[in-house]
Order: C-alpha cells, then sequence, then structure tokens
C-alpha cells in the first residue's frame, strides 16, 4: 500500500533532513573552505591564504607518514584480516561442532571499544608488567621493549588487524552456510578432498563476499584512530602517524584549524575516491542459487 | 583410509580454531585477573592468579587524580542512551515515509547513503564553530545532536529496507476498516518493525558508547565526560597505578559484555548491517 499525503511525508522527513544537513553537508563544505584559511586557536579571524596550506600539506613529513602507513595498513589489512578471516571461516564450515562457539568468541573483540582494545594492548606491551614480557621471562628470556620507532607501526596493527577478524569471520560464515549442500556433495563422490573442497567451490562461490570485505576494510582503514591514539598518539616521531590521529593532533594539540581542516580535506577526497571503487564492487551482482 | 584423512584434518582444523580462540579471550581475562591484584603483584608476575580477590582497584575508581569513572558512566548513558531515542525516533519517521509513501524516493536515499560516507574527521571542526555560535558549546547536547545526525543515515538504511520487506495486507484491510495513517503507524508498521528497530537500537547504543574521537573534542570538561573518554586518559593520569588501569578498563567494557552476551544474535545481524559504515 502506498500513501499520497505529502504533509505527512514532509513532517516525518524533515527533522533527518535538517540535522543531516547541519551537522554533515554543511561542516563537510565548510572544512573545504576553511582548507584554504590561515586560522589559529578558533579565533574569530582567518585570512584567505589561496592554496598556502596544501603547498604545506603535499611538503610536510608527517603527512607521508601518515598516507604511507595508510598504505602498508591496507595491504596488512587484506592479507591478515581478510586472509585470517576467510580461512577460521572455512575451518569452522567444514567441523561439525563448535560453530555457534567460535562466532561468539571471535566476534567478542569487535563490540568492544577501539579505546579499551588499545588500553588493552597498551598494557599488554608494557615493559615490568606486560603479558608478552612476563611470558619472556617465564621462558627465562630477557624483556624487551616493545614500543620502538621501528615496532610502533607493527605494534599498533596487531591489534587493529585482530580486533576485526570476526567481523569478517561472521560475514564469511554466513556467506559459505548459504551454498547448497549438493555441491560438496557431487564433488564428494567425484573424490574431491576437503582442501580442493574449499579452494574450487567455496572461494569462488563466496568471491562477491570477499570482494565486499575488502572494500569494507579498505574503507575502515581511512577511519582508524582510537586504537593508534591510545597506544601511541601517532609517535614515536611519526613512526605510527595515521590521517586522523595527524589532524586530531594539528588541530587541538597545534590548534592550527586551517591546516587540520585541509587534512580534513584530504581525508574526503580519498574517501570520495575509496568510495566509487568500493560501490564499484558493492553494486555487482550477487550469486544466487 | 579417507576416514583417517578427514579426522587428522579435522584435528588440525580444531587446533588452529582453539588457538584464535584462546587470542581474543585471553587479553581480556588477562585484564579481569589483573584488576584483582595490587600493582606490586602485577608486577612481580603478571600472568599469576591473585592471592585474594581484592577490589581496592575498584573503590579508587570512584576519585583518582580529577577522574571519577563512575561519573562518566552516568554521563554515558546520559549521551548513549539520548543518541538512541532520537535515532530512533527520527530514522523510523523518515523510514516510514521512505518505504510507503508515493513520492520520488532516489535523491532522499542518495542524500542519507551519501551522508554515510563522510568520515567524522572531516566535520568536527566547523561542527565546534557552530555549537560554540549557538552557546552549546562543550555540552552533551552538542555531542548528541552529532553522534545522531552521524548515525541517521546508517539507521534509516537498515530500518527503510526492513520495513519494505514488511506485508503490506494488514495496513490495506486497517486502512479499509478506516484506520488514519498515524493509527497505522504506531499500531501496525512500527509494532512489526520492533527487530529491526532493536538491532539498530544496539548498533547506535555501541557505536555511541565506544565513540572516542567526537566525545573527546566536543566536551573538554572531566566531569561532563563519557567513560570512554576518561578511559582513554588513565595511562597518562593513573601513571603507574596499573591495578587501577586494569579495573577502569573492566568497568568500561562491562556494560558491551552484557548487551553482547544477552542479544548476542541482534549484535552480530546489526554490526554486519552496519558495516557499510565502516
Amino acid at each position: 500500500m502506498v500513501f499520497k499525503n505529502k504533509k505527512y511525508a514532509i513532517i516525518f522527513l524533515l527533522p533527518a533532513l535538517i540535522l543531516t544537513g547541519i551537522l554533515i553537508y554543511y561542516p563537510l563544505f565548510a572544512t573545504i573552505y576553511y582548507s584554504f584559511y590561515n586560522w589559529r586557536d578558533f579565533s574569530n579571524f582567518r585570512s584567505f591564504i589561496g592554496l598556502e596550506n596544501y603547498k604545506r600539506l603535499i611538503e610536510d613529513i608527517a603527512v607521508h607518514k601518515a598516507l604511507l602507513n595508510t598504505m602498508i595498513m591496507l595491504i596488512a589489512v587484506i592479507i591478515f584480516q581478510i586472509g585470517i578471516a576467510l580461512i577460521l571461516a572455512l575451518l569452522v564450515h567444514s567441523i561439525s561442532k563448535g560453530y555457534k562457539f567460535f562466532r561468539t568468541v571471535y566476534f567478542f573483540p569487535v563490540a568492544i571499544s577501539g579505546t579499551a582494545i588499545g588500553l588493552m594492548f597498551y598494557l599488554a606491551y608494557g615493559y615490568d608488567y606486560g603479558f608478552l614480557n612476563s611470558i619472556l621471562t617465564s621462558l627465562g628470556k630477557e624483556k624487551i621493549v616493545w614500543i620502538t620507532e621501528n615496532s610502533a607501526l607493527i605494534m599498533v596493527l596487531i591489534p587493529i588487524i585482530w580486533q576485526y577478524v570476526g567481523f569478517y569471520f561472521v560475514i564469511f560464515l554466513s556467506a559459505l552456510s548459504k551454498i547448497p549442500q549438493d555441491f560438496y556433495d557431487s564433488a564428494l563422490i567425484d573424490g574431491a578432498s576437503k582442501f580442493h573442497r574449499a579452494i574450487y567451490i567455496s572461494i569462488p562461490l563466496i568471491w562477491d563476499v570477499i570482494s565486499v570485505a575488502i572494500s569494507l576494510a579498505i574503507v575502515g582503514t581511512f577511519k582508524v584512530f582510537d586504537i593508534v591514539y591510545v597506544i601511541t598518539g601517532g609517535g614515536p616521531m611519526n613512526a605510527s602517524q595515521v590521517l586522523g590521529t595527524y589532524l586530531y593532533n594539528v588541530a587541538f594539540t597545534g590548534q592550527n584549524q586551517g591546516y587540520a581542516s585541509t587534512i580534513g580535506t584530504l581525508i574526503i577526497i580519498l574517501g570520495v575516491i575509496l568510495s566509487i571503487f568500493a560501490n564499484r564492487v558493492l553494486k555487482r551482482d550477487r550469486i544466487t542459487y | 583410509m579417507a576416514k583417517g584423512k578427514l579426522s587428522v584434518f579435522s584435528i588440525l582444523s580444531y587446533i588452529v580454531l582453539v588457538f584464535w580462540a584462546i587470542t581474543t579471550i585471553f587479553p581480556f581475562l588477562w585484564v579481569i585477573n589483573n584488576s584483582f591484584k595490587s600493582t606490586s603483584e602485577i608486577l612481580l608476575n603478571s600472568l599469576s592468579l591473585p592471592k585474594e580477590i581484592s577490589l581496592k582497584n575498584y573503590q579508587q575508581l570512584g576519585n583518582y587524580g580529577n577522574i571519577n569513572m563512575f561519573r562518566g558512566f552516568i554521563n554515558s548513558f546520559i549521551i548513549s542512551g539520548s543518541v538512541v531515542l532520537l535515532v530512533l525516533l527520527l530514522s523510523s519517521l523518515a523510514s516510514f515515509v521512505l518505504s510507503r509513501f508515493e513520492i520520488k524516493t532516489g535523491i532522499i536515499k542518495s542524500f542519507f547513503t551519501s551522508a554515510m560516507l563522510v568520515p567524522a574527521f572531516s566535520i568536527v571542526i566547523p561542527a565546534l564553530v557552530l555549537f560554540r555560535k549557538i552557546g552549546i558549546g562543550g555540552s552533551h547536547l552538542s555531542l548528541i545532536i552529532t553522534q545522531t545526525a552521524l548515525n541517521l543515515p546508517f539507521a534509516i538504511l537498515v530500518l527503510s529496507s526492513f520495513m519494505t520487506t514488511l506485508p503490506k495486507e494488514l495496513e490495506e484491510s486497517a486502512l479499509i476498516d478506516g484506520a488514519n495513517l498515524l493509527t497505522i503507524l504506531f499500531k501496525i508498521i512500527f509494532p512489526l518493525s520492533i527487530p529491526g528497530i532493536i538491532t539498530v537500537a544496539i548498533f547506535v547504543f555501541l557505536w555511541s558508547y565506544n565513540d572516542l574521537f567526537m566525545s573527546m573534542i566536543f566536551i573538554p570538561t572531566r566531569d561532563k565526560q563519557p567513560i570512554c573518554v576518561l578511559l582513554s586518559l588513565v595511562s597518562s593520569i593513573y601513571g603507574t597505578n596499573y591495578g587501577a588501569m586494569m579495573a577502569a578498563l573492566v568497568i568500561t567494557i562491562i556494560p558491551v559484555i552484557i548487551i553482547y552476551m544477552l542479544l548476542q544474535e541482534f549484535v552480530i545481524r546489526g554490526l554486519t548491517a552496519g558495516a557499510i559504515k565502516g
């Protein structure tokens, strides 16, 4: 049934439209606008400086580092997060018992905040008391300083990857459970091993879901903030800097809102490029049985 | 022969699966375990069980430095509770229109779906200026309406597709019986949408409760900050009081553990649907 009363349509839609317009679209364009200004300390005075902030952005070593780190994260997340999730899902799909248990346990970290996960790993990496060093000590080995300029990126990547494995695991598992049993039965008659069935039946049939997961992981990587902020704050020496933490540092520690807006604009541009890419993948036809 | 092979494969599978299960549970058990120990006991061996279960770490959380974790708890529930209510109200009304009215919905839908892709990083500075101008800077209200706006597109997407799948026969017969639009909305559409509404509510609650970035920026004063922000500060304020940090971590994640355990099916469904949000 379809209603035709325009009055109600407007009354019901308007609050959501206004709120989205004022708090998402207006600030989005305002950020781009501010990126052309010299503006500090949230003062009432801004001066137009054209492309100065963009010049600085292109030359900024911290931005280079943040972009490089994001690229490394993208690759690591696709290989490890998606890879581990896929292997775990294929294994759970192949066994008969424990489906619910593994799903519950694997998904659990996804519901917890990045802040809590970050603090947990920060404590785990601790020198005197962290559990990594506790394990080393109990094995009779020397303690290690875990977060250094060389290791910082890896140390923030571990929880970032670890937290969301369960998320992609659940997506893959539900895709696998939709594959009709006949496919496996006939392969079994042909003598295919479990490994072959996974490679030649399961993976190709859920390939569209895997590509959706990859594009979600890519978009998600650009939103990384909490874990990095809590464990290293982007340091030492920008070693684990990402665009979000750098924007925060510039805008609220450095009190330079003009330049921070330029970083915000860079994030918007990257987001648009990525969402076009993600949409292409997402819009592909799903396999139906 | 084939059977023997299969069981070796299964055993190996279980070993790998159990190993990953341990990695997801062990860090939490380690934190809970150490939250009952004194800092000196943690330093001695953080892997051992506590000699006696002491609640001393938890007793400090009410007042340490200028942080009151329990106050943060209350703030979190004020903020996240309001966000959930507002999002549900606005999104269910909008979803009703998008799923049931004869209007061109294409533009409106893409208005919301595009908004979903906007990262918080790109809107906070102008939003902050706006709030200062209208005199609500630093208040719970400023955070509540921003989080509401950022959650609305997702909620509308999930709820409108849920409502579209609801059967239309009930409404048609109600209409013939002379029911008006509001009666249909409150007596038929909303009750039938409850599973979708619960999913959205849990997701929005978790997302708001777990949000650090905006909470930190919008609310500068300690006594008004939600628990997540206070948790991000404990390592600098508690210094070497590791026991208290562990306890702070535990109480922050307790509500999430409870929600997750009770409503797991909805949480998994909601966060999978929320995937598009990233």
